[in-house]
């Protein structure tokens, strides 16, 4: 097997390689250029598309932000949310604290404490949009899915450093309960053949 | 002991003969995973991780002794089978919450199961409910906990209270197929898993012990956790401070462990304090009383241009306590050089004039024990010193004496104490007449010395009465009056028992002594006992550095007319605690060093920033020039014992096999002596006396400020004289001392004292209670009227 179509690492299949103009070589060829170089209405074919896509057509490549927004991939990593848990409506998160150790940026904090019922308690989560790299990690490292990112892309602040709370990232009760929390499918979520990589554990039940 | 050589793994190791081999191996950087063990502490086999063989036979390198030419492997297959079996069990039904849990990122169980590499299970038994119980200070988590016993065996080898025990847990019976299935050892351990779990040993609800906090120290897993510090910060967010316990003398190896307080305020805040526990136990007062610090936002020129002024015009006097660094007293030496200031300090005053006369005798200016011989020895005389709450750290070592090295003991001391009692049935508690500290000395002379001068033998001979008794058996009795002058019963008989097969000596000597209206001769007995027995003398420092003022200050009297306070309420006062002329950092805000009980100059870092005045600034507008308080660290006397080291030079650490590298030690200087002592004195007994002491766990105001220890000091006594002059818990009274001063305050029921002796604090600055001690004497005589 001819390893060939490895090689070329720079062609995608379907491309077609542009070999590029002859160039001309007799004095005749030259002045053949030159000539139809001179009479070609090739700004005018230009002229005409634009024409036409524009009056007749209607056609027009931008959309009209900000009353039209481009949907995201789910693997685009924009601002963060803290997911709720599909059964009881609380917090996902636990307070491991991973994702404020592996973040790179060091922009996230949170806060944590023993609560009534003995249980931790994570009383605030922030992240300090100014200095966040969207690198991801946070949401690859967190071990409840509860940190993601959403597809919400509108980060711009007025000042250098931008805190976001808690309660600013935590899908909205009201979002919850009409079923609008989105499960997310983009960095650090579990791979769909995520189950025939767990051994299974013995069980005295 | 006998030098030896074993092969562990084909590394030749030189070891003492009967140390364990667990021992050896740690000491020569040979790992060998083990869960149970402590060093200091007694095997307990709990765990048998540390399986190894020895010479083609299994043995538990935990508490198997060495011995010449033994050849040890600590690795082979059937050896890791029963490893990674036994990870495999601990790993059953344990709770997968580590992503909430407290010890997360340092759990032994983490590690071990990483470094066995336990990566599937094939063990199972079904679980039982285990509810969280709440024990005070310390939260017990029963589902987390792997039953290795270690807090047991801390508390009961090195704390001595024993108030920790394994108790019946209702889990469910092994299958008998396991047995086939599981390897010997695993086995073994699974069965004991199954039927126990820790508990209070009264069977209380709570723990009822001193709350040193040592067994949830040595936790492996997040079972035994501080309830303050639970679910507060992950392990890993904490960076670790080195430093020594600023509370007492021991000035123990402890870590601050800080981080950023909270999202809006980036400043360090001390989470708790963390120790190496095989090494260097702490007591309860630094491992809850740490935030003691004292926080100032900037520097107030206008109040410090105002207290330099003050102390140019007007101070003469600067009064200050032992709760501070061998550099800053230092600093007010040579300030007292440059201008003549009166150095008040009682406390190192009593003390340093304690060791003067000591070396009238002893013909050394320091005394020749430590923390370390004491812990080495098997027989153990405490005298002058309530141990519990004085020195906690002398009493962990007197009990791991007891404890290890099947020892023995006496403790002198007016106050009975049921948890030095409990130590061992082998300490003798002599609970004497107050006053009669001489005596106790002159007893211990008389029992112990060796080789005494003729003048001092005869004296001390003139006490015994000796006469044969025409009885049946003809027996010549020899009654000794010291015992009666003692007021308790001639002990002697016990003694023998006790002394025997006794070869290490050492000896207690504590607070009560220096401020003793006799303390001149006491001191003089106490170096020829230094001098003319095996006793090896720890003359305990009372406060934390009193052994590092009492060699650098030259310390007056008198005060003068107008003083200057430091961290002591004088007519301008510099302060820690705040509410001073002028805000002063806290300990735990300082770099410098201690000079510990050890004789030894240890380091202690600054775990929080302070942004204020120190005294190192008010030194340089005073005319010295020094950028940093440390630099004086080089500048420490040498002719008091001192080296001339840069603290940056200072290291702060233990090694692999224990040894203390922290700072360096003091060297002892040879002092010009007679053995001249005066003849006992007759002592007035004090009727209803009182005593000054904290009770567990305070030390001084500044345990008091920290937010887990903070309360209001009380007068603190027994049930039994609670009883006895009809009060209850928490009814107030009036203290009427022989001078006339009064003072109203709560009393309080302490179950860790028994007798008819009640006591003062001094941690609370609120109540002035030494004013019942005019002459600085522990004990007082005092009435005390119940209000109606």
């Amino acid at each position: 097997m001819s390893l060939e179509q490895f090689s070329k690492r720079d062609v995608a299949p379907g491309y077609i390689l542009y070999q590029g103009e002859v160039e001309p070589k007799t004095g005749w060829e030259f002045f053949k250029r030159a000539f139809s170089r001179t009479i070609k209405g090739e700004l005018f074919v230009g002229l005409w598309i634009v024409l036409r896509e524009m009056l007749i057509r209607g056609n027009s490549h931008t959309i009209s932000y900000p009353q039209e927004k481009v949907a995201m991939t789910p693997r685009y990593r924009a601002i963060h949310k803290l997911l709720r848990l599909q059964e009881s409506g609380s917090d996902r998160c636990i307070g491991c604290g991973l994702c404020e150790k592996i973040c790179v940026a060091n922009c996230i904090r949170i806060e944590t404490k023993l609560d009534k019922n003995s249980r931790k308690e994570v009383s605030q989560y922030t992240i300090n949009f100014g200095r966040c790299i969207f690198c991801g990690y946070c949401a690859e490292v967190c071990p409840e899915l509860a940190i993601v990112h959403s597809g919400d892309y509108e980060n711009a602040s007025e000042q250098r450093a931008h805190f976001s709370l808690k309660e600013d990232i935590l899908t909205p009760l009201d979002e919850f309960k009409a079923n609008k929390q989105q499960e997310f499918s983009g960095f650090g979520a579990l791979s769909n053949d995520a189950d025939s990589f767990v051994k299974k554990t013995p069980l005295a039940y | 002991m006998k030098k030896i050589l074993i092969t562990i793994d084909g590394v030749e190791c030189r070891a003492k003969e009967g140390e364990f081999i667990l021992n050896i191996a740690r000491e020569n950087s040979i790992f060998i995973p083990a869960l149970c063990y402590i060093s200091n502490c007694s095997p307990t086999l709990a765990c048998r991780l540390c399986l190894v063989e020895v010479d083609g036979k299994r043995a538990y390198s935990c508490n198997a002794k060495a011995k010449d030419g033994m050849s040890v492997t600590t690795k082979n297959e059937e050896i890791e089978k029963e490893r990674r079996a036994i990870m495999e069990i601990y790993d059953i039904n344990h709770p997968l919450e580590c992503g909430v849990c407290d010890q997360s990122g340092e759990c032994e169980l983490q590690n071990y199961t990483l470094e066995i590499g336990v990566n599937s299970q094939n063990h199972a038994i079904a679980d039982m409910p285990r509810p969280t119980a709440h024990w005070g200070k310390i939260n017990y988590d029963p589902s987390l906990c792997i039953v290795c016993e270690r807090c047991v065996t801390v508390c009961k080898d090195m704390i001595g209270e024993s108030a920790l025990k394994t108790v019946k847990r209702e889990g469910v019976e092994l299958d008998k197929e396991w047995k086939e299935k599981t390897p010997k050892d695993a086995y073994a351990m699974w069965n004991k898993l199954q039927k126990s779990i820790i508990g209070v040993a009264s069977g209380a609800d709570s723990l009822d012990c001193t709350m040193c906090g040592e067994c949830s120290s040595v936790c492996p897993v997040g079972a035994l956790v501080s309830s303050d510090f639970q679910y507060k910060s992950n392990a890993w967010e904490l960076k670790k401070i080195p430093a020594a316990n600023p509370h007492s003398s021991d000035c123990s190896f402890i870590y601050y462990d800080v981080r950023h307080n909270s999202i809006s305020d980036s400043n360090n805040k001390i989470f708790r304090v963390s120790n190496d526990y095989s090494f260097a136990p702490i007591h309860g007062g630094i491992r809850y009383g740490y935030d003691f610090e004292n926080i100032v936002d900037s520097k107030d020129e206008e109040k410090f241009d105002k207290v330099v002024e003050i102390i140019k015009t007007k101070v003469d006097t600067i009064v200050f306590d032992s709760f501070i660094t061998n550099e800053e007293a230092l600093i007010l030496q040579k300030l007292k050089d440059k201008y003549k200031y009166k150095l008040i300090n009682n406390d190192a005053y009593m003390y340093k004039r304690f060791l003067n006369n000591f070396a009238s005798t002893s013909g050394v200016n320091l005394y020749n024990g430590d923390l370390q011989t004491i812990q080495k020895s098997n027989f153990v005389i405490s005298i002058g010193t309530a141990l519990k709450t004085d020195s906690p750290n002398s009493g962990y070592m007197l009990n791991n004496a007891l404890t290890m090295n099947k020892g023995a003991g006496l403790y002198f001391h007016p106050i009975a104490d049921p948890v030095i009692n409990g130590y061992s049935k082998n300490l003798l508690s002599i609970n004497h007449k107050v006053g009669a500290e001489e005596a106790v000395l002159y007893l211990i002379l008389d029992l112990f010395g060796k080789n005494l001068p003729d003048k001092i033998a005869n004296y001390i001979e003139s006490f015994h009465t000796k006469y044969s008794k025409s009885t049946d058996k003809d027996t010549k009795l020899d009654i000794n009056s010291l015992y009666e002058i003692l007021g308790v019963e001639d002990f002697s008989e016990t003694l023998e028992k006790l002394l025997l097969k006794k070869d290490n000596f050492s000896l207690i000597a504590g607070e009560d002594l220096y401020n003793h209206p006799k303390s001149k001769n006491l001191a003089k007995i106490l170096g020829l006992i230094q001098k003319y027995t095996d006793f090896n003398v720890v003359i305990i420092p009372s406060q934390t550095n009193t052994l590092g003022v009492s060699l650098i200050c030259d310390l007056d009297e008198k005060k003068g007319k107008f003083s200057l306070g430091y961290n002591i309420k004088a007519d301008v006062t510099l302060s820690a605690l705040g509410k001073g002329d002028l805000d002063m950092p806290a300990l735990n805000q300082q770099e410098g060093t201690f000079t510990s009980m050890n004789k030894r100059v240890v380091p202690t870092n600054a775990a929080l920033s302070y942004h204020g005045y120190c005294l190192n600034d008010i030194a340089n507008e005073l005319g010295f020039d020094a950028e940093f308080t440390i630099d004086y660290t080089v500048d420490l006397p040498i002719s008091s014992g001192f080296q001339e080291k840069e603290f940056d030079s200072l290291s702060n650490e233990f090694t692999q096999s224990g040894e203390e590298k922290r700072g360096y030690m003091l060297n002892s200087k040879p002092a010009i002596c007679k053995d001249e002592i005066d003849e006992l004195s007759e002592f007035e007994e004090i009727k209803n006396p009182l005593y000054l002491a904290n009770p567990v766990k305070q030390f001084n105001a500044f345990t008091n400020k920290s937010h887990q220890l903070n309360e209001i000091g009380a007068l603190y006594a027994s049930s039994e004289f609670l009883e006895k002059n009809e009060f209850k818990n928490g009814d107030m009274v009036v203290l009427e001392g022989k001078n006339g001063v009064k003072l109203v305050l709560k009393i309080e029921l302490d179950s860790f004292i028994n007798g008819n002796i009640p006591y003062l604090p001094t941690f609370d600055n609120k109540l002035n209670t030494k004013q019942f001690f005019a002459g600085g004497y522990r004990f007082a005589e005092v009435s005390i009227k119940g209000v109606k």
